[in-house]
Protein backbone atom coordinates (compact mmCIF):
# COMPACT_ATOMS: atom_id res chain seq x y z
CA UNK A 1 0.00 0.00 0.00
CA UNK A 2 1.23 3.48 -0.76
CA UNK A 3 2.04 5.51 2.28
CA UNK A 4 -0.03 8.64 2.24
CA UNK A 5 1.22 11.68 4.03
CA UNK A 6 -1.31 13.47 6.22
CA UNK A 7 -2.81 16.43 4.43
CA UNK A 8 -1.50 19.77 5.61
CA UNK A 9 -3.91 21.85 7.67
CA UNK A 10 -4.59 25.13 6.02
CA UNK A 11 -3.56 27.75 8.50
CA UNK A 12 -4.32 30.70 6.29
CA UNK A 13 -7.36 31.73 8.27
CA UNK A 14 -5.48 31.67 11.53
CA UNK A 15 -4.22 35.18 10.89
CA UNK A 16 -7.76 36.39 10.30
CA UNK A 17 -8.95 34.96 13.59
CA UNK A 18 -6.01 36.43 15.45
CA UNK A 19 -6.59 39.79 13.82
CA UNK A 20 -10.19 39.76 14.91
CA UNK A 21 -9.21 39.11 18.51
CA UNK A 22 -6.45 41.69 18.29
CA UNK A 23 -8.82 44.35 17.09
CA UNK A 24 -11.25 43.52 19.88
CA UNK A 25 -8.58 43.98 22.53
CA UNK A 26 -7.23 47.08 20.86
CA UNK A 27 -10.63 48.68 21.07
CA UNK A 28 -11.37 47.70 24.65
CA UNK A 29 -7.95 48.58 26.04
CA UNK A 30 -7.52 51.66 28.13
CA UNK A 31 -3.92 52.00 29.14
CA UNK A 32 -4.33 54.94 31.40
CA UNK A 33 -3.12 55.66 34.84
CA UNK A 34 -5.48 57.75 36.87
CA UNK A 35 -3.99 60.82 38.33
CA UNK A 36 -5.33 63.46 40.61
CA UNK A 37 -4.73 65.66 43.59
CA UNK A 38 -4.00 63.79 46.78
CA UNK A 39 -5.47 65.15 49.92
CA UNK A 40 -5.97 64.15 53.50
CA UNK A 41 -9.14 64.57 55.51
CA UNK A 42 -9.01 65.60 59.14
CA UNK A 43 -9.86 62.77 61.57
CA UNK A 44 -13.39 62.70 62.89
CA UNK A 45 -12.70 63.51 66.51
CA UNK A 46 -13.59 66.51 68.55
CA UNK A 47 -10.59 68.76 68.57
CA UNK A 48 -9.90 71.67 70.82
CA UNK A 49 -10.13 74.91 68.99
CA UNK A 50 -6.70 76.17 68.22
CA UNK A 51 -6.56 79.90 68.28
CA UNK A 52 -4.72 81.16 65.25
CA UNK A 53 -3.80 84.71 64.63
CA UNK A 54 -6.02 86.20 61.99
CA UNK A 55 -3.01 87.28 59.97
CA UNK A 56 -1.88 83.67 59.64
CA UNK A 57 -5.10 82.62 57.98
CA UNK A 58 -5.67 83.09 54.27
CA UNK A 59 -9.37 82.74 53.63
CA UNK A 60 -10.71 81.65 50.29
CA UNK A 61 -14.47 81.63 49.93
CA UNK A 62 -16.44 80.25 47.03
CA UNK A 63 -20.04 81.26 46.65
CA UNK A 64 -22.91 79.60 44.84
CA UNK A 65 -22.23 81.57 41.67
CA UNK A 66 -18.68 80.18 41.54
CA UNK A 67 -17.16 83.51 42.45
CA UNK A 68 -14.14 83.65 44.68
CA UNK A 69 -13.50 85.91 47.63
CA UNK A 70 -9.94 86.01 48.90
CA UNK A 71 -9.53 87.69 52.28
CA UNK A 72 -12.91 89.28 51.72
CA UNK A 73 -12.21 90.69 48.25
CA UNK A 74 -13.38 89.40 44.91
CA UNK A 75 -10.52 87.89 42.91
CA UNK A 76 -10.02 86.15 39.58
CA UNK A 77 -8.80 82.57 39.88
CA UNK A 78 -5.76 83.27 37.72
CA UNK A 79 -4.45 85.69 40.35
CA UNK A 80 -4.87 83.24 43.20
CA UNK A 81 -1.55 81.45 42.87
CA UNK A 82 0.50 84.65 43.12
CA UNK A 83 -1.53 85.83 46.09
CA UNK A 84 -1.12 82.48 47.85
CA UNK A 85 2.64 82.41 47.26
CA UNK A 86 2.88 85.94 48.61
CA UNK A 87 0.98 84.93 51.72
CA UNK A 88 2.81 81.65 52.45
CA UNK A 89 6.27 82.98 51.77
CA UNK A 90 5.76 86.22 53.66
CA UNK A 91 7.77 85.28 56.75
CA UNK A 92 7.10 88.25 58.98
CA UNK A 93 7.80 86.31 62.17
CA UNK A 94 10.48 87.31 64.63
CA UNK A 95 12.37 85.32 67.21
CA UNK A 96 11.31 81.68 67.20
CA UNK A 97 8.77 82.30 64.43
CA UNK A 98 11.39 83.71 62.12
CA UNK A 99 11.69 82.18 58.67
CA UNK A 100 15.24 82.16 57.37
CA UNK A 101 14.45 80.76 53.92
CA UNK A 102 11.46 82.92 53.02
CA UNK A 103 11.72 85.43 50.21
CA UNK A 104 8.51 87.27 50.99
CA UNK A 105 7.86 90.91 51.69
CA UNK A 106 7.91 90.42 55.48
CA UNK A 107 4.67 92.35 55.71
CA UNK A 108 3.69 92.40 59.42
CA UNK A 109 -0.02 92.09 58.58
CA UNK A 110 0.50 88.80 56.70
CA UNK A 111 1.72 85.35 57.76
CA UNK A 112 4.61 84.78 60.19
CA UNK A 113 6.00 81.53 58.89
CA UNK A 114 5.02 78.90 56.31
CA UNK A 115 4.54 76.49 59.22
CA UNK A 116 1.97 78.77 60.77
CA UNK A 117 0.26 79.86 57.58
CA UNK A 118 -3.09 78.23 57.02
CA UNK A 119 -5.14 78.42 53.87
CA UNK A 120 -8.79 77.97 54.63
CA UNK A 121 -11.31 77.19 51.93
CA UNK A 122 -14.98 77.59 52.56
CA UNK A 123 -17.60 76.95 49.96
CA UNK A 124 -21.32 76.91 49.53
CA UNK A 125 -23.21 73.67 48.95
CA UNK A 126 -24.07 74.91 45.48
CA UNK A 127 -20.51 75.66 44.37
CA UNK A 128 -19.54 73.64 41.33
CA UNK A 129 -16.97 70.92 41.80
CA UNK A 130 -14.94 72.19 38.85
CA UNK A 131 -14.47 75.57 40.46
CA UNK A 132 -13.36 73.98 43.69
CA UNK A 133 -10.83 71.76 41.94
CA UNK A 134 -9.45 74.68 39.96
CA UNK A 135 -8.97 76.67 43.13
CA UNK A 136 -7.54 73.72 45.02
CA UNK A 137 -5.17 72.99 42.15
CA UNK A 138 -3.93 76.58 42.15
CA UNK A 139 -3.25 76.43 45.88
CA UNK A 140 -1.44 73.10 45.60
CA UNK A 141 0.67 74.41 42.76
CA UNK A 142 1.53 77.50 44.82
CA UNK A 143 3.03 75.15 47.41
CA UNK A 144 4.83 73.13 44.72
CA UNK A 145 6.35 76.25 43.29
CA UNK A 146 7.68 77.30 46.67
CA UNK A 147 9.10 73.84 47.30
CA UNK A 148 10.66 73.89 43.86
CA UNK A 149 12.35 77.21 44.56
CA UNK A 150 13.71 76.09 47.89
CA UNK A 151 14.94 72.84 46.44
CA UNK A 152 16.82 74.67 43.72
CA UNK A 153 18.38 76.92 46.33
CA UNK A 154 19.38 74.23 48.83
CA UNK A 155 20.23 71.24 46.66
CA UNK A 156 20.46 72.73 43.20
CA UNK A 157 18.03 70.26 41.69
CA UNK A 158 14.35 70.05 41.01
CA UNK A 159 12.01 68.84 43.75
CA UNK A 160 9.82 66.95 41.26
CA UNK A 161 12.88 65.20 39.88
CA UNK A 162 14.01 64.27 43.39
CA UNK A 163 10.65 62.75 44.22
CA UNK A 164 10.59 60.90 40.92
CA UNK A 165 14.02 59.41 41.38
CA UNK A 166 13.08 58.38 44.92
CA UNK A 167 10.16 56.36 43.59
CA UNK A 168 11.85 55.04 40.47
CA UNK A 169 13.24 51.56 41.04
CA UNK A 170 15.76 52.01 38.21
CA UNK A 171 17.43 55.10 39.59
CA UNK A 172 20.49 54.76 41.84
CA UNK A 173 18.69 56.77 44.51
CA UNK A 174 15.67 54.49 44.77
CA UNK A 175 14.43 54.72 48.39
CA UNK A 176 17.73 56.22 49.48
CA UNK A 177 17.78 57.58 53.03
CA UNK A 178 19.76 60.64 52.08
CA UNK A 179 17.31 61.69 49.41
CA UNK A 180 14.40 61.00 51.74
CA UNK A 181 15.84 63.40 54.29
CA UNK A 182 16.17 66.09 51.66
CA UNK A 183 12.59 65.62 50.48
CA UNK A 184 11.26 65.59 54.04
CA UNK A 185 13.24 68.69 54.87
CA UNK A 186 11.65 70.64 52.05
CA UNK A 187 8.19 69.31 52.77
CA UNK A 188 8.62 70.33 56.37
CA UNK A 189 9.73 73.83 55.48
CA UNK A 190 6.68 74.35 53.30
CA UNK A 191 3.99 72.08 54.75
CA UNK A 192 0.81 72.00 52.73
CA UNK A 193 -1.79 73.24 55.20
CA UNK A 194 -5.07 73.67 53.39
CA UNK A 195 -8.11 73.43 55.60
CA UNK A 196 -11.50 72.78 54.17
CA UNK A 197 -14.48 73.78 56.23
CA UNK A 198 -17.88 72.16 56.01
CA UNK A 199 -20.27 74.26 53.98
CA UNK A 200 -22.38 76.44 56.19
CA UNK A 201 -24.83 77.80 53.69
CA UNK B 1 13.92 17.11 -23.60
CA UNK B 2 15.45 17.14 -20.25
CA UNK B 3 13.73 15.53 -17.34
CA UNK B 4 14.86 18.14 -14.92
CA UNK B 5 13.39 21.14 -16.54
CA UNK B 6 12.50 23.73 -13.99
CA UNK B 7 8.94 24.82 -14.20
CA UNK B 8 8.11 28.48 -13.89
CA UNK B 9 11.56 29.47 -12.82
CA UNK B 10 10.99 32.91 -14.14
CA UNK B 11 8.14 33.60 -11.64
CA UNK B 12 8.83 35.31 -8.34
CA UNK B 13 8.44 33.01 -5.36
CA UNK B 14 5.44 33.84 -3.16
CA UNK B 15 6.24 35.64 0.08
CA UNK B 16 5.62 33.33 2.93
CA UNK B 17 2.99 34.61 5.29
CA UNK B 18 3.35 31.71 7.66
CA UNK B 19 4.84 33.89 10.39
CA UNK B 20 2.08 36.44 10.19
CA UNK B 21 -0.14 34.62 12.70
CA UNK B 22 2.77 34.50 15.10
CA UNK B 23 3.31 38.21 14.91
CA UNK B 24 -0.36 38.93 15.31
CA UNK B 25 -0.61 36.55 18.24
CA UNK B 26 2.26 38.29 19.91
CA UNK B 27 0.47 41.61 19.63
CA UNK B 28 -2.73 39.97 20.76
CA UNK B 29 -1.15 38.63 23.93
CA UNK B 30 0.36 42.00 24.69
CA UNK B 31 -3.01 43.70 24.52
CA UNK B 32 -4.72 40.92 26.42
CA UNK B 33 -2.28 41.33 29.27
CA UNK B 34 -2.34 45.12 29.21
CA UNK B 35 -6.10 45.42 29.07
CA UNK B 36 -8.02 46.51 32.11
CA UNK B 37 -11.64 45.75 31.63
CA UNK B 38 -14.08 48.23 33.02
CA UNK B 39 -15.55 46.42 35.97
CA UNK B 40 -18.59 48.56 36.44
CA UNK B 41 -20.58 50.45 33.91
CA UNK B 42 -21.35 53.98 34.89
CA UNK B 43 -24.90 55.15 35.32
CA UNK B 44 -23.80 58.70 35.76
CA UNK B 45 -22.00 61.27 33.67
CA UNK B 46 -18.37 61.38 34.58
CA UNK B 47 -16.62 64.26 32.94
CA UNK B 48 -13.72 64.91 35.28
CA UNK B 49 -12.38 68.41 35.87
CA UNK B 50 -8.80 69.13 34.87
CA UNK B 51 -5.90 70.13 37.05
CA UNK B 52 -2.22 70.79 36.50
CA UNK B 53 -0.50 69.73 39.66
CA UNK B 54 -1.46 66.10 39.81
CA UNK B 55 0.10 62.99 41.22
CA UNK B 56 -0.26 59.50 39.86
CA UNK B 57 -2.53 57.15 41.67
CA UNK B 58 -0.54 54.22 42.97
CA UNK B 59 -1.40 50.55 42.86
CA UNK B 60 -4.80 49.86 41.38
CA UNK B 61 -5.76 47.30 43.98
CA UNK B 62 -5.30 49.78 46.81
CA UNK B 63 -7.75 52.24 45.35
CA UNK B 64 -11.48 52.34 45.87
CA UNK B 65 -13.44 54.44 43.48
CA UNK B 66 -16.36 56.58 44.45
CA UNK B 67 -18.16 58.05 41.48
CA UNK B 68 -20.54 60.97 41.57
CA UNK B 69 -22.35 63.05 39.01
CA UNK B 70 -25.71 63.64 37.42
CA UNK B 71 -27.39 60.50 35.99
CA UNK B 72 -26.54 59.89 32.34
CA UNK B 73 -29.16 60.43 29.66
CA UNK B 74 -30.54 56.89 29.65
CA UNK B 75 -31.09 56.92 33.42
CA UNK B 76 -32.46 60.43 33.64
CA UNK B 77 -36.07 59.37 33.59
CA UNK B 78 -35.49 56.91 36.39
CA UNK B 79 -33.31 58.94 38.70
CA UNK B 80 -33.87 62.59 37.79
CA UNK B 81 -31.26 65.24 37.23
CA UNK B 82 -29.80 65.63 40.70
CA UNK B 83 -26.19 64.44 41.06
CA UNK B 84 -25.91 61.01 42.63
CA UNK B 85 -23.21 58.77 44.03
CA UNK B 86 -22.31 55.48 42.41
CA UNK B 87 -20.54 52.71 44.28
CA UNK B 88 -19.59 49.65 42.25
CA UNK B 89 -22.51 49.40 39.86
CA UNK B 90 -25.33 50.80 41.96
CA UNK B 91 -26.43 54.31 42.66
CA UNK B 92 -26.18 55.01 46.35
CA UNK B 93 -26.77 57.60 49.01
CA UNK B 94 -24.03 59.07 51.19
CA UNK B 95 -25.18 56.81 54.02
CA UNK B 96 -24.10 53.74 52.03
CA UNK B 97 -20.48 54.86 51.91
CA UNK B 98 -19.31 53.63 55.35
CA UNK B 99 -20.49 50.10 54.56
CA UNK B 100 -18.87 50.23 51.13
CA UNK B 101 -15.56 51.43 52.54
CA UNK B 102 -15.53 48.78 55.25
CA UNK B 103 -16.23 45.98 52.84
CA UNK B 104 -13.54 47.25 50.46
CA UNK B 105 -11.01 47.35 53.27
CA UNK B 106 -12.02 43.92 54.56
CA UNK B 107 -11.35 42.35 51.18
CA UNK B 108 -7.72 43.43 51.25
CA UNK B 109 -4.74 41.81 52.88
CA UNK B 110 -3.87 42.84 56.43
CA UNK B 111 -0.75 44.82 55.59
CA UNK B 112 -2.50 46.72 52.84
CA UNK B 113 -5.46 47.82 54.93
CA UNK B 114 -4.10 51.16 56.04
CA UNK B 115 -2.78 52.10 52.63
CA UNK B 116 -6.13 52.35 50.93
CA UNK B 117 -6.94 55.49 49.00
CA UNK B 118 -10.43 56.64 48.16
CA UNK B 119 -10.43 58.13 44.69
CA UNK B 120 -13.27 60.55 44.12
CA UNK B 121 -14.25 60.56 40.49
CA UNK B 122 -16.67 63.39 40.45
CA UNK B 123 -18.27 65.07 37.48
CA UNK B 124 -17.45 68.72 36.83
CA UNK B 125 -20.98 69.94 37.29
CA UNK B 126 -21.63 68.29 40.63
CA UNK B 127 -22.29 70.63 43.51
CA UNK B 128 -19.83 70.73 46.38
CA UNK B 129 -22.57 69.84 48.84
CA UNK B 130 -22.57 66.25 47.65
CA UNK B 131 -18.77 66.10 47.67
CA UNK B 132 -18.58 67.30 51.24
CA UNK B 133 -21.28 64.78 52.23
CA UNK B 134 -19.03 62.05 50.81
CA UNK B 135 -16.07 63.44 52.72
CA UNK B 136 -17.99 63.53 55.99
CA UNK B 137 -18.93 59.88 55.57
CA UNK B 138 -15.34 58.95 54.78
CA UNK B 139 -14.19 60.69 57.93
CA UNK B 140 -16.64 58.64 59.96
CA UNK B 141 -14.97 55.40 58.92
CA UNK B 142 -11.52 56.92 59.21
CA UNK B 143 -10.73 56.63 55.51
CA UNK B 144 -8.75 59.82 55.39
CA UNK B 145 -6.52 59.41 52.36
CA UNK B 146 -8.38 60.67 49.36
CA UNK B 147 -7.59 61.65 45.82
CA UNK B 148 -9.59 64.00 43.67
CA UNK B 149 -9.18 62.27 40.34
CA UNK B 150 -8.72 64.74 37.52
CA UNK B 151 -7.73 64.98 33.92
CA UNK B 152 -4.38 66.41 33.04
CA UNK B 153 -4.45 69.90 31.66
CA UNK B 154 -4.64 73.50 32.59
CA UNK B 155 -7.54 74.29 34.83
CA UNK B 156 -7.58 77.96 34.02
CA UNK B 157 -9.78 79.00 31.18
Amino acid sequence: MAKRSAPEVNAGSMADIAFLLLIFFLVTTTIEVDSGINSKLPPDIEQDDVIKKQKNIFTVELNKNNQMLVEGDLMEIKDLKTAAIKFIDNGAGKGKDACSYCNGAKDPSSSDNPNAAVISITHSRATEYETFITVYDQLVSAYSELRERLSQKLYNRSFKEMEASFDDSKSPEFKSEKLKDKIENIKQKYPRIISKAEPKF
Amino acid sequence: MSKFKKKGSNELPAISTASLPDIVFMLLFFFMVATVMRDSSLKIKNNLPSAEDTEKLGKKNLVMFIYAGPPSDSYKRQYGEEPRIQLNDKLATPEDIPFFVRSEIDSKREEEKDKMIAALKVDKTTNMGLVSDIEQQLRKVNQLKINYTTKKGSALK
